[in-house]
């Protein structure tokens, strides 16, 4: 019988919403505050989905263990108390939050292989949250 | 079609134990959910229900009705009990959020009369949660 399984994180980060495609005028009218330019930050929520069989012996769709670890691993190190746009990813790539929740669910998707993921759901703050499914 | 969810509150005991398991094995799979006294949790319940508005009520259900079988098939067997001893799913079960989810379904479903069950959504804690849309 299959079910979905989901685990909230937290994470702390920075950033500034800045295109190279755009003039700063652009930039400005476009991103607004988010643009001002030494950044602001978050505290992020991601919200991973899993989905699968529940396995009869343990009663589990995967081990939360699993889970957490890879999460800790992969995203939780790369991302927690960062620049955002000091890192690599966002080089050449606005690190808007609809950005990085597709950079999650990539590195989920290619690396964790215990469960289907459905879903990487981000709450950038209470009022705004975003989710990508592939 | 219109979804309407209504959620409840229930506190339980469980512990994580499978007897075909040896104890090393219950440990590392398990880890403290293994602990052999149990320990607890209070569990946020959202059952989700689904089905076109009456014209004459303008309900997709009645709440009232929704809230008591939720309270007679589900809250009455689990609220303040340890799950492994006293709800008979889990004597040959474990109960985990996801067999929580699918009994809670599974108690439900044939209970609705009008509305359809679409989702079951068991919070063990705020950051931890199954859904269960019943057998896809």
């Amino acid at each position: 019988m299959k079910a979905h399984l989901s685990r909230r994180y937290l994470f702390s980060a920075s950033h500034r919403l800045l295109s190279e495609a755009m003039s700063n005028e652009e930039n400005q009218t476009t991103y607004g505050k988010c643009n001002n330019p030494y950044g602001h930050g978050h505290n992020y929520t991601v919200e991973v989905t899993v989905s699968g069989p529940v396995d009869p012996q343990t009663g589990m769709v995967c081990n939360l263990t699993d889970l957490d670890g890879f999460i800790g691993r992969e995203v939780l190190v790369r991302f927690d108390h960062e620049n955002l746009n000091m890192l690599p990813q966002f080089a050449h790539e606005v690190p808007t939050t609809e950005n990085l929740c597709i950079q999650i669910y990539e590195i989920v998707q290619r690396g964790f292989h215990l469960a289907h993921l459905e879903r990487v759901r981000i709450e950038e703050t209470m009022m705004n949250s975003f989710e990508y499914s592939g | 079609m219109v979804y309407l969810t209504r959620k409840a509150e229930f506190s339980a005991s469980h512990l994580y134990h499978n007897p075909d398991f040896t104890p090393e094995e219950n440990r590392r799979v398990f880890g403290k959910c293994n602990n052999p006294h149990g320990h607890g949790h209070n569990y946020t319940l959202e059952v989700t229900v689904k089905g076109e508005v009456d014209p004459r009520s303008g309900f997709v259900v009645d709440l009232k009705q929704l809230k008591e079988i939720m309270h007679r098939e589900v809250l009455d067997a689990m609220d303040h009990r340890f799950l492994n001893k006293e709800v008979p799913e889990f004597q040959h079960q474990i109960p985990t959020t996801e067999n929580i989810a699918i009994a809670i379904w599974q108690r439900l479903a044939p209970k609705l009369a009008r509305a359809q069950l679409h989702r079951v959504r068991v919070y063990e804690t705020p950051d931890l949660f199954v859904d269960f849309f019943g057998e896809e």
